[in-house]
């Protein structure tokens, strides 16, 4: 909750890059994209060749033969099929190049999306601490939304526009160079009050965007406690406050839409101001014979068919501004720094024989070991114990706040390490370190005797089980849910894991059992269901190392107890890291750690910890506040 | 489901009317521009006559002027009109979750209210903008077109009458193929993001059992699966533009054809023959806005539908039957074989067969495992939830006999998952009574035991708590939430769980306060600690949604096994 206010740029910054990239996107397909541009161009060229061929068709096959006895319509004949001809190879090459097209922005935002996701998964914790939900959310919506438009509708629609204006100009200039200066003008018009407008339009739709963040934003706040304002009453007073910032955004949308919706028809009614100043001259000149009735009635022709591009992009421009900034949206997110992870020391099944020798075995073993290769060229292999070690370990977010400061301690396989302390304390950013969510500083920290940045992120993780207090369930399920921990477990093994977290009991009576479905966060399920489901996750990876994050602090005492023998059993022979609010849980801890600003200042077992009348025993009596 | 959106247009009636009625007044010297040029031709050029020239081109530019007015007007009122529309929906939508039941906001869940009243209205929106525009002035240009291009040449407009159906069917074709293909479509859209939003949640989980590789993998497999479903419905719909090509293009041909034959028989002017190609254009682009209308509205259907579900749901509770001078005087509350189930078609009663008498002024203690509905029993009594089942009674008379605002104003209650809205702390403790004096509120944040740490903050009362309250801990949360409830100096308060992050010593502090500050009010008290709930007058044993046990202390501690066991697992060791 860091960063609530999600940043939209209405503009792009780097236009020049991101257009040049979205094209490397679309330019994988080089033979598909040359198809496009000949469809387009044929397409093109079909209609100007079209409205070209007017003006003979009526000077010279039509106009003489006005009144003719017997009217020989051979060449009028030849002229149709000539055009005919032209319009069907358009009509071919518009059905190609849109149907090709989809086939290229289908495949290209497909790349971007799979792209963006599969970076997204290698990205550090820290981005996901920095950023809403919301906000990278949008990436995948809105931006890839836009983005979408613009390729498979905005640059086509481009071309054809840009090939159009280009080739009516020409066949313009050609025809009579006198009436395309009036039509210069006419331009300059309205690239004068785009521009005019376009930057007006832009003031109000900035201010629209932040009014409708506000909106969004009151009612993401009192949805979400909704169930407060019931229990006060207060519906009236937060229907008062809701219009009044309701009402802020309609007046700012209005104008926003006021001057993006003028736009259009002040352009279209420029056009037939030119229609028609087109026709006085054109009238004119003919009547003093430098012009025919078909190249004024070709040109006139002309003038539309030359307006309907412009207003075409003019409105695009809006469009094309947006999809740009989300696609920098995107490519800021596939630009950043993913996980580093220099490790090379890796996980591998092994086998020891009696003399404590460690081999390497390609079946699994229930043994593992770490393959340690050096530098000069020999490896070691040492055998996987759970033995954590912090030296001295000093840490922070962010260089100018320390979160933790000289924490040194020792967990040897098998122990249980507990630690408390109230929020902020430090107590989950240990547990962070220790599976590397967040990186410190060489030698800090040893695993089995290895700096725990040798070793490469997946298997120093799988080494690890967490279970953390806010339990994430994917939709799928129940089965799915705990076999997240280990995919290829059989279904006994699935079963007993449950047992052991003692879910069993509640899955077995949930209507489909262990194929029940569990839907958006495992919302059918109670908080302290949740729990146990994530434990039973935790069971089944079978891990040396377990790190439980108030992993029972939503399940009763009761119910912890009736677990607690599930928890022993997982656990045993287990490095167990421990962090819980209560301190019933911890009380059977080999060690205990409290924790206060980011240093441990007492240590020892639950009797020693007692004796010391310390901090521990305060909070264990209940005279100091935890929270 | 037209009906009922077209609700929301309510108070921007005139600018709804007012925009079609500016629309046709464009459109129609939209039409007429080709009509004037056509006389410029035929009659100004072919003659000679520069007079009629200039003055069928001055008539020409003052229909552009005029038709640019209307356009401007009309873009004006359209933009009035559709952000009134949104303005109107995002305001009843809002309204309406106000009235929901607890039930209600449980069904549809809070993240979905949510998704509802921001994308979903976002998009309707957006559609709705387009289509103002685009549907008055598509069948306007349709008809007013023919009608003109009918007068210059009856004979020529029959190839428009056989053109129109032909464009007119084949869009219809593709749409009706493309319809299903898109709701596909919308479906796998769905899922996809699903998957990124549970990856964005989970990304601890993820990361911590190595499982990036698996989550891209079946990423990868569901956006192929959308590409799929994407590329089959956009291959149909694109074929729009080469049809219109096609059908356009034959038109011209045969505009020429038979219009030549025409003009050389004597029969028709030349101007008229360009003129009659611009109508052409002009009918046929206006079939396109038409089927692109349609296309536009499958996509925000499925945004309409969300939405209207929200409107279509009724509150189930209300108190229309209540009468408005019955007001909780006591305090008193009794439970005649109640039962509860969330929902009428839920099969499993959450509570079953409940009987309690409780006094005025009494203070009740409820313990109980995870599961044993301590929190569904107390949320009936401020009518949070109805009862299935039974009788619930408070000072005698029904609950539903009272207005919800006097019983729920007479019952405080100090929700579990409470929140702290953005504000200063003053403002969110006038929440409990909006009238209370600094004297009040500083009487209610003693007895929360909040008022030491509210004044050591800088700004005391004033502080700034953030959205969510943020800057406060957890224990210092729950507390401010006490106060609020008490400010509204109710006859029944209800503490749900709510001092599980405070100390076990200032949480006795709070009760104490409360017994000697409050004394006739009867307080409710649920708790996890065996501690918090010991000194009760009676505590109740929950137990699988029904009533275990009710007794003090010291009789339960010799009777109750479930309690004895609570007890015990909280206090093993606490005296070693």
């Amino acid at each position: 909750m860091k960063n609530l206010k999600s940043k939209t740029h209405a503009k792009p910054r780097y236009t020049k890059q991101t257009i040049k990239r979205v094209f490397s996107y679309i330019g994988r397909y080089p033979f598909l994209l040359t198809l496009v541009v000949i469809g387009i161009l044929l397409s093109a060229a079909s209609s100007i060749v079209g409205t070209v061929l007017l003006e003979p068709a009526i000077n010279k096959f039509i106009g003489p033969l006005i009144g003719a006895e017997n009217p020989d319509l051979s060449g009028l004949i030849t002229l149709l099929l000539v055009m005919g001809s032209a319009y069907f190879v358009g009509v071919i090459g518009a059905f190609m190049y849109s149907r090709i097209m989809v086939v290229i922005s289908t495949k290209t935002m497909t790349a971007i999306r799979n792209e963006l996701f599969e970076k997204m998964e290698k990205l550090p914790i820290k981005y996901f601490d920095t950023h809403t939900h919301g906000d990278l959310m949008s990436r995948y919506t809105n931006d890839t939304d836009t983005l979408r438009e613009m390729i498979s509708n905005g640059l086509p629609q481009l071309i054809t526009s840009v090939l159009t204006i280009v080739g009516v100009f020409i066949a313009m200039v050609i025809m009579s160079p006198i009436l395309t200066v009036i039509l210069v003008c006419m331009l300059f018009l309205m690239i004068f009050i785009v521009a005019k407008l376009g930057s007006k339009s832009g003031k109000y739709f900035i201010k629209q965007q932040d009014s409708l963040g506000k909106v969004n934003g009151y009612i993401e706040e009192y949805i979400a406690g909704q169930k407060v304002v019931k229990v006060f009453c207060h519906e009236d007073k937060v229907k008062n406050n809701f219009d009044e910032i309701n009402d802020t955004l309609c007046v700012n949308s209005t104008k926003a839409h006021t001057i993006a919706n003028i736009l259009m028809p002040i352009l279209g009614n420029i056009s037939y101001l030119n229609y028609a100043i087109t026709a006085i001259v054109g009238g004119v000149l003919t009547i003093y014979g430098f012009m025919s009735i078909g190249a004024i009635g070709s040109f006139l022709v002309f003038t539309r068919t030359f307006s309907n591009p412009i207003m075409q992009l003019s409105q695009q421009f809006n469009a094309f501004l947006v999809a740009l900034a989300g696609a920098e949206r995107i490519f800021d997110m596939i630009d950043q720094e993913p996980e580093k992870d220099e490790g090379y020391v890796t996980l591998v099944n092994a086998v020891i024989d009696d003399k404590g020798n460690i081999s390497e075995s390609d079946k699994p073993t229930g043994k593992w070991a770490w393959k340690h290769p050096h530098g000069d060229g020999t490896l070691t292999y040492t055998e996987l114990k759970g033995d954590v070690r912090f030296v001295d370990a000093t840490f922070g977010y962010e260089p100018d706040k320390i979160v933790l400061k000289n924490i040194s301690l020792y967990a040897e396989p098998g122990q249980k390490i507990a630690f408390v302390g109230s929020t902020g304390a430090g107590k989950t950013t240990i547990t962070n370190l220790i599976n590397r969510f967040y990186d410190i500083p060489d030698g800090k920290i040893r695993y089995d005797g290895i700096n725990i940045n040798k070793i490469k992120k997946p298997d120093l993780r799988r080494s690890l089980a967490m279970v953390l207090q806010d339990t994430h369930l994917f939709s799928g399920t129940v089965k799915d849910n705990i076999r997240y921990g280990k995919l290829d477990a059989t279904d006994e093994q699935i079963y007993e894991a449950a047992k052991v977290a003692n879910a069993h009991q509640f899955i077995s009576r949930l209507p489909d059992g262990y194929d029940t479905y569990l839907s958006a966060d495992g919302a059918n399920l109670s908080q302290g269901q949740r729990q146990l489901i994530a434990i039973a996750r935790a069971a089944v990876a079978n891990p040396p190392v377990l790190i439980l994050d108030e992993a029972t602090s939503s399940i009763d005492t009761r119910t912890e107890a009736l677990i607690e023998k599930g928890m022993d059993a997982l656990m045993k022979g287990k490095t167990v890291f421990v962090i819980a609010h209560r301190l019933s849980t911890v009380r059977n801890s080999d060690a205990i750690m409290v924790l206060e600003h980011g240093e441990i200042i007492e240590r020892g077992s639950h009797e020693e910890l007692i004796k010391l009348k310390g901090k521990y025993y305060q909070l264990y009596t209940g005279m100091f506040e935890l929270s | 489901m037209l009906k009922k959106l077209m609700s929301f247009i309510k108070g921007y009636k005139k600018e709804t009317l007012l925009t079609p009625l500016f629309v046709t007044g464009e459109v129609i010297l939209e039409v007429l521009i080709p009509y004037v040029m056509s006389d410029i031709i035929d009659v100004g050029i072919k003659n000679g006559d520069l007079k009629r020239i200039l003055i069928a081109g001055a008539i020409m530019v003052t229909m552009a002027i005029v038709s640019l007015a209307f356009g401007v007007l009309a873009g004006r009122f359209a933009a009035v009109a559709s952000v009134g529309f949104s303005r109107n929906i995002r305001r009843n939508l809002f309204y309406k979750v106000q009235d929901y039941s607890f039930l209600n906001i449980d069904k549809f869940s809070t993240s979905s209210l949510i998704t509802r009243l921001t994308t979903d209205v976002t998009n309707v929106q957006n559609s709705y903008m387009m289509v103002l525009r685009i549907i008055f002035r598509a069948p306007i240009m349709l008809i007013a077109a023919s009608i003109i291009a009918g007068t210059i040449n009856f004979g020529l407009f029959c190839i428009f009458l056989s053109a129109i159906p032909v464009l007119a069917i084949g869009l219809f074709l593709i749409i009706k193929f493309a319809f299903p293909q898109f709701n596909n479509m919308l479906k796998k859209y769905d899922a996809l993001n699903l998957k990124v939003q549970e990856n964005l949640v989970g990304i601890r989980v993820v990361k911590a059992y190595v499982r990036e590789d698996y989550e891209t993998e079946q990423f990868k497999k569901a956006s192929d699966e959308l590409r799929r479903v994407e590329a089959k419905a956009e291959k149909l719909i694109v074929l729009n533009n080469p049809l219109m090509m096609l059908v356009m293009y034959s038109s011209i041909i045969a505009l020429i054809w038979l219009g030549g034959i025409d003009i050389i028989a004597g029969g028709m002017q030349t101007g008229e023959l360009f003129s009659f190609i611009t109508y052409l254009s002009q009918i046929l682009m206006s079939l396109m806005m038409i089927s692109f209308i349609f296309v536009m509205l499958v996509l925000a259907k499925a945004s309409a539908k969300r939405i209207l579900e929200i409107m279509d749901e009724i509150p189930d509770i209300n108190d229309d039957d209540a009468d408005e001078n019955l007001k909780v005087q006591k305090g008193s509350i009794s439970f005649k074989n109640v039962s509860f189930k969330y929902g009428e078609n839920s099969h499993n009663f959450v509570l079953e067969n409940i009987n309690i008498d409780i006094k005025p002024g009494e203070t009740i203690g409820i313990i109980g495992g995870t599961g044993s509905s301590k929190s569904s029993l107390v949320q009936l009594i401020p009518r949070l939830y109805d009862i299935s089942e039974g009788e619930l009674l408070v000072d005698g008379h029904s609950v539903k006999e009272y207005k919800i605002e006097n019983l729920r104003d007479s019952v405080a209650m100090v929700l579990q998952k409470n929140v702290l809205f953005s504000g200063t702390i003053k403002e969110n403790l006038l929440w409990g009574n909006e009238k209370a004096t600094d004297r009040e509120i500083e009487h209610a944040m003693k007895v929360a035991c909040a008022y030491d740490f509210v004044n050591s903050f800088p700004k005391g009362i004033e502080t700034d708590l953030g959205q969510g309250g943020v800057n406060v801990s957890g224990g210092q949360k729950q507390r401010l939430c006490i106060a609020r409830a008490l400010l509204k100096n109710p006859k029944i308060m209800i503490l749900d769980d709510s001092t599980s992050a405070v100390d076990t010593a200032t949480d006795a502090k709070i009760r104490e306060g409360l017994k000697n500050n409050f004394k006739d009010t009867t307080v409710i008290i649920i708790a996890q600690r065996v501690a918090s709930v010991q000194d009760a007058d009676r505590i109740i044993v929950m137990d699988d949604g029904k009533i275990n046990a009710i007794g003090t202390n010291d009789e339960l501690m010799k009777s109750n096994a479930i309690y004895k066991e609570i007890a015990n697992s909280q206090k093993k060791g606490a005296e070693e």
